[in-house]
């Protein structure tokens, strides 16, 4: 089975990823939170002045960049998995009921999609980091209630597009229950696409986990986010660059890598697009 | 007539908007009142702010109040600032227009050449340049943009400003809190210049993902124009390539092109929110951030219905441009 360059970028990023998170107690060579306050703003090995002892350098407070943004990406990994999956479970039925038994459910459901997307997303985190107030709960809590209708209008189009395939007729014909046809007979055909979506999603929860913590609204500030590592770093962009600069491509990477992922599924799943692109 | 349809449309929404921010800022934990007092105030000092500021009353009496009191263009006084919400939010709303203003302006620009470019230079390196930066200006959010902005340009080769709108030694009293507009009245192109400068970096930062979003539709639209018969038509008659893409193709390729400016123009509004932020530039995205840190409930809910009045006043320009170019549009 030959892997595409996308899908192999996309694959070992995401791999290596919730390898460091779950890992981050056995790999990071510090104490994310230890504080040596004689090595403070130590630059990175390759430069002057830098030791192997800290690869990445400190921080203002001489705790080790490396160490911290292995921790990162343990919120990183929660949010993304925790946020797509539930975004995704709420969008996936609410879509396979409204393009499965169209009539007044789809009018309903496709009803609250349009509403929903015409309130903008920023708005709508505003309003709920407001009331939640900050924590980790507000960002995946926000992710869900913003993103279920990227997951509902697609899988809603997909499902009326395979409840006119034959295979659903003759499932109708040998007399299955909906219920049945629905999950054993559609939802499989639904998976690739669903897999899909789930990873694009895991790049937007990771670009909001950082948003939102760079505005001070994730996790308390004692842990390690990549986004509270750039709010700190950005105070010392003057004296200390890579501070900023370390979580930034930490970021950067994961959100490319997961578009490769999604576009390398989408192509490896869809035998048309394959042929289109050879 | 058309319009005033649209725009009767939009006041259920705003109404919507206006009841959930309200309901939903009530009925949570964690009470505003306790944020501003000192420790160690009496229950009755508790008791008359909390009257001072009707939070004593029940939630529909406050909501009714607070309706009539919006619809007169009242948003009560901020709990953090202690200044009138209308106040602050009327002295910071035009930094904001102007900075999107500028920045939807460089987002069309950037965007329509680098899809014409990838369409005039297909197969050729030129496009795969245009698809590449059109790839990363979608995938890298408009925040990191304006962080990596601040550490090229700013830091590393400090040639622009990284925070304010304007220096504050430079004399020039603008008469509104429009500065742009009142330099180019005033004919003082020096303030002008300085005013860009400071604008260059998160007007870029707003604009990058919307114009690789641009980019992107513009580039299918035109190649599909260039198959088109017109055009062979055009190419027959020996215009060049470039010519027929300028001028004959580009025209009809813009129109997905202006419903995604619509559509995406909200999001780079909403992005303001972070984007000023990091910029200390001094508009209403800037207050939004420090007002739900705060919990500065009046605030928040003037700067939300604000925004969302953006937001429906952007959609109906896109509808009214649409019925001025598609005249289809307008036949019931």
């Amino acid at each position: 089975m030959r892997v595409s360059p996308k899908l192999g970028f996309g694959l070992g990023v995401y791999l290596g990823l919730v390898l460091l998170a779950f890992g981050a107690h056995w790999i990071a060579p510090h104490d994310p939170l230890e504080q040596d306050l004689l090595n403070t703003f130590a630059p990175p090995a390759w430069r002057d002045g830098g030791t192997s002892t800290f690869w990445l350098g400190t921080d203002s407070l001489g705790r080790d960049i490396l160490s911290r943004l292995i921790h990162g990406s343990r919120v990183a990994v929660t949010v993304a998995l925790i946020a797509a999956t539930c975004a995704g479970i709420l969008g996936t039925v609410l879509g396979l009921c409204a393009g499965y038994f169209g009539g007044w459910v789809d009018t309903v459901v496709s009803r609250i999609v349009d509403v929903w997307m015409a309130f903008p997303p920023v708005l709508l985190s505003i309003v709920l980091a407001a009331v939640l107030g900050a924590g980790l709960h507000t960002v995946v809590i926000a992710i869900v209630v913003i993103d279920w209708t990227r997951f509902c209008r697609v899988v809603r189009a997909e499902v009326m597009v395979q409840k006119s395939r034959d295979y659903v007729t003759s499932a109708l014909t040998i007399g299955l229950s909906p219920w049945r046809i629905l999950t054993g007979e559609v939802v499989p055909n639904v998976v690739p696409l669903l897999i899909t979506l789930f990873t694009l999603e895991m790049g937007i929860a990771i670009v909001v986990e950082a948003v939102l913590s760079f505005a001070g609204l994730s996790v308390a500030n004692d842990d390690a986010t990549w986004g509270s590592m750039i709010q700190e770093g950005r105070q010392f962009v003057r004296q200390a660059w890579w501070l900023m600069v370390a979580p930034m491509v930490c970021i950067v990477l994961s959100v490319l890598a997961a578009n490769a992922l999604g576009d390398g599924l989408r192509e490896r799943f869809d035998p048309l697009l394959r042929r289109e692109r050879p | 007539m058309f319009f005033l349809k649209r725009l009767l449309l939009a006041l259920p929404t705003l109404f919507g908007v206006a009841v959930v921010v309200f309901v939903l800022l009530r009925v949570v934990p964690g009470d505003p009142i306790a944020m501003m007092i000192p420790p160690g105030a009496s229950q009755a000092d508790v008791q008359n702010l909390r009257a001072a500021y009707g939070l004593d009353q029940p939630i529909p009496v406050q909501f009714g109040r607070w309706l009539s009191e919006v619809a007169r263009g009242e948003f009560g006084t901020s709990i953090s600032l202690r200044e009138d919400v209308m106040k602050l939010v009327a002295g910071r709303l035009p930094a904001t227009l102007e900075l999107c203003a500028v920045a939807m302006v460089v987002a069309v620009i950037l965007g329509i050449a680098a899809g014409v470019v990838a369409v005039r230079w297909k197969g050729r390196w030129p496009e795969w340049l245009a698809d590449g930066l059109s790839g990363l200006g979608l995938a890298i959010p408009d925040f990191l943009w304006g962080l990596l902005g601040i550490l090229v340009l700013g830091v590393l080769w400090p040639l622009l400003p990284v925070s304010g709108r304007i220096d504050p030694r430079i004399e020039f009293d603008p008469g509104s809190r429009f500065f742009l507009l009142a330099a180019v009245v005033s004919g003082r192109f020096d303030v002008l210049a300085e005013l860009l400068r400071h604008m260059v970096l998160p007007a870029l930062a707003l604009a990058i993902p919307l114009a690789a979003a641009l980019a992107r539709v513009v580039k299918g639209s035109l190649a599909e124009a260039m198959t088109q018969d017109y055009v062979l038509v055009a190419r027959a008659k020996g215009y060049s390539r470039s010519r027929v893409i300028l001028r004959v193709a580009l025209r009809n390729a813009l129109i997905p092109a202006i419903t995604l400016t619509g559509v995406q123009f909200t999001f780079l509004v909403g992005g303001t929110v972070l984007v000023e932020t990091i910029f200390s530039f001094p508009g209403i995205g800037n207050l939004a951030i420090g007002a739900v840190l705060q919990r500065d409930l009046p605030l928040i809910q003037g700067l939300v219905l604000v925004f969302a009045v953006l937001f429906i006043a952007i959609n109906l320009c896109v509808d009214a441009t649409y019925v001025a170019l598609d005249p289809r549009v307008r036949r019931p």
